[in-house]
């Protein structure tokens, strides 16, 4: 029996290595996106180079009230699925989202609103099986808020809460669930950003997305010194952290 | 500091790491961001083109745009997005049979530097060019246009393209027609030659020759053993030619990095030419034949990671030129005696023979003699020999590679090749502004009277 990976946010470059690497593995791929010609591409290029099959289905992320017929549909068209990336995101202007009329509801409607709308979906399924997983892919921004994104920071924040919420109540069922915190990775979003640093590869973080499901830790960071970086910057006390210039 | 979002400036160089220029680059993740902004720009796959060709003011890495988009395991064709490597695509494509139908010495070009440089291959005298095996191509052009280009529609834009080195507009998509094997082995055989008149003749000899030929040519060897080498003539093996231990087995090689920027002091003429004499007695002595893995006979240099350092900081230059077959073996030995008197020590020289130029007008091949030979850059002395090789290749009605050229000038440039006015009326035509420009177009006013 082939297993099926579906993939929300299917155009990003950590999503196409993280497919990738599931159809490496003998996964068979549904890639949801709003770009129908990119999934078509990158659909191809997966059947192509994995011998698998790769389907496609456009997803409005801001249609909360379709994603519903969404899943079922990608259901329909890859008969099953054992497990959902979640990978879309979308950083904006970090300034402009300081204000939901100028950016910031698009901020927190696509990092936090739609990703728990579908992921309710997933969930229901998912428990129903008794088996399969939930990756979802917040950031390193969500472990404190700091004045340079703390929309986009608040947004993946919640998202981390969400899932460890889900988790929860999908142990049970035997369903995983699990986080996956990157850094800075070097992608389109982060291309010619100044001040980057221990910048991690696309490929780098799809595998590590897939070896975590043979693995126990529930939240991973990746690289894993990220985890350590992250664990200095939240004990620093805020009348402290207030201060500085992040 | 000082880059904008998505934009970044860094050095860069070509794969032979002379020139270093400062260039803004972008890199694409999607198809339709593929495309040009107002400026200057050229496209810059894997940059293993040795000069300057895919340098710029910006340049555009087209890594990221390249999905394979559709194969036809019964035809042999597949249609990929030009970012895509040539490694990619073999190990997509051999698993069904096929292979492709011409390969430069590293499968770490991109599909899109290939069609640019209009590669040749061991095969040429057979098979022709790169170029040649292309059944489409889907341009972008300056004017952010999507343009399908073919031996029968819109020929000019196509044959501007192949080997047109970029300068026409981002080579987006190309569908390419592959060669169909019975192995991933090769049936190989060396033939060794004393000197370059015996060098000639086994290339000529019809009884030695076979689909794949080329000459390792001991570069260091002067006098009367001038030009001595060893032909090494060779075919996709059928299944039934294989011996028992081979058949059914796929070996896959390895990678090893040179870790360090070997000293340019370290090659000296003393440690080349004990190399290369070592290595001409090794391999002259394998005189009967042997099966090579793909791998280890197409890509021999692939295998030690970055060996384009064992040059050092300071890089080389690597000097491929083709003289008509005509006076070739005149020219070829003024060439090798021109270097050799120099002292100038050559890690690796090649010789092989080519067939017939195309109709691509840039296109570097014509029916005669190629050389290739790696040039370290020690000193400014080695300009001074490289216009000396330029002379010569031009009194023989030869032509320098592109691809691998870091030191022409306009006019040696033109007169080398001759077909460059009926290209830079089509370049006028899909590019009137220029924006596809390179350090090797500005360097040689390519686009330009």
């Amino acid at each position: 029996m082939r297993k099926v990976v579906l993939i929300l946010g299917a155009t990003s470059a950590i999503a196409r290595a993280a497919a990738g690497e599931f159809a490496e593995q003998g996964y068979d791929v549904y890639l949801a996106g709003r770009d129908a010609e990119e999934l078509a591409r990158i659909a191809a290029d997966l059947a192509i180079r994995y011998r698998i099959k790769a389907g496609w289905g456009i997803f409005a992320a801001e249609s909360l009230s379709d994603h519903g017929r969404f899943f079922a549909q990608a259901i329909s068209n890859m008969g099953e699925m054992d497990g959902v990336v979640l990978a879309m995101g979308y950083l904006g202007d970090p300034i402009a989202a300081r204000n939901f009329d100028t950016g910031g509801a698009e901020v927190i409607l696509i990092n936090f609103t739609a990703a728990a709308s579908i992921l309710g979906h997933c969930a229901n399924y998912l428990e129903a099986r008794k088996q399969g997983f939930i990756i979802g892919i917040g950031s390193v921004a969500g472990d404190r808020g700091r004045q340079s994104n703390y929309t986009y920071g608040a947004a993946k924040g919640a998202l981390a809460l969400y899932l460890q919420g889900l988790r929860n109540r999908l142990y049970d069922s035997g369903v995983r669930v699990i986080t996956v915190k990157p850094g800075f990775v070097d992608t389109a979003m982060t291309y010619g950003m100044p001040g980057l640093f221990l910048v991690a590869t696309p490929q780098y973080v799809g595998r590590r997305i897939v070896t975590a499901l043979h693995k126990s830790a529930d939240v991973i960071y990746v690289p894993n010194f990220w985890r350590y970086i992250m664990w200095i910057i939240r004990l620093i006390p805020e009348p402290v952290f207030k201060r500085l210039k992040l | 500091m000082g880059n904008q979002a998505g934009v970044l400036k860094c050095s860069m160089s070509g794969w032979g790491r002379f020139p270093v220029e400062e260039c803004e680059s972008v890199r694409p993740e999607r198809y339709r961001d593929l495309t040009a902004s107002a400026g200057r720009q050229i496209a810059r796959g894997q940059g293993r083109s040795y000069g300057d060709a895919a340098l710029g003011k910006r340049v555009i890495l087209t890594e990221r745009v390249n999905r394979l988009l559709a194969f036809d395991a019964v035809a042999g064709v597949l249609r990929a997005e030009a970012g895509v490597t040539l490694a990619e695509v073999l190990a997509a494509i051999m698993p069904h049979g096929w292979f492709l139908p011409v390969t430069p010495g590293t499968q770490w070009a991109s599909l899109g530097g290939c069609v640019a440089a209009d590669v040749h291959g061991k095969n040429h005298h057979h098979d022709g060019t790169f170029g040649q095996h292309v059944l489409e191509l889907e341009m972008i052009l300056a004017d952010a246009s999507r343009v399908t280009c073919s031996a029968t529609k819109n020929q000019a834009l196509f044959w501007a393209t192949i080997g047109g080195m970029g300068l026409t507009g981002i080579i987006g998509e190309v569908n390419l027609k592959l060669r169909r094997i019975g192995s991933s082995y090769l049936r190989v055989r060396h033939h060794p030659a004393k000197n370059l008149a015996q060098t000639f003749a086994l290339f000529g000899d019809p009884g030695l020759d076979d689909q794949y030929s080329v000459a390792w040519i001991d570069c260091l060897a002067g006098g009367k053993q001038l030009g001595r080498s060893i032909l090494m003539c060779a075919h996709h093996a059928a299944p039934e030619e294989l011996p028992a231990a081979l058949q059914g087995s796929a070996a896959v090689g390895t990678s090893r990095s040179v870790a360090f920027d070997l000293a340019a002091a370290v090659l000296n003429p003393l440690t080349i030419q004990l190399f290369n004499a070592v290595y001409y007695h090794r391999q002259g002595n394998k005189r009967a034949p042997y099966f090579a893995h793909y791998d280890h006979y197409f890509y021999p240099l692939d295998r030690i990671a970055d060996w384009n350092r064992l040059y050092g900081k300071r890089g080389f230059v690597q000097y491929q030129c083709v003289v008509p077959e005509a006076g070739a073996l005149t020219a070829v030995s003024a060439l090798l005696q021109t270097v050799s008197q120099s002292r100038r020590p050559s890690f690796l020289a090649v010789l092989k023979r080519l067939g017939v130029q195309n109709a691509a007008l840039l296109s570097f091949p014509l029916a005669g003699y190629t050389l290739a030979l790696d040039i370290p850059m020690r000193d400014r002395g080695v300009f001074d020999l490289l216009r000396t090789l330029d002379a010569i290749v031009l009194q023989h009605g030869g032509r320098v590679y592109l691809a691998k050229d870091a030191v022409l000038t306009p006019q040696t440039f033109r007169a080398m090749y001759p077909r460059y006015r009926d290209w830079q009326r089509i370049k006028q035509a899909v590019d009137p502004a220029h924006g596809f420009e390179s350090s090797l177009s500005r360097r040689l006013g390519m686009g330009y009277a």
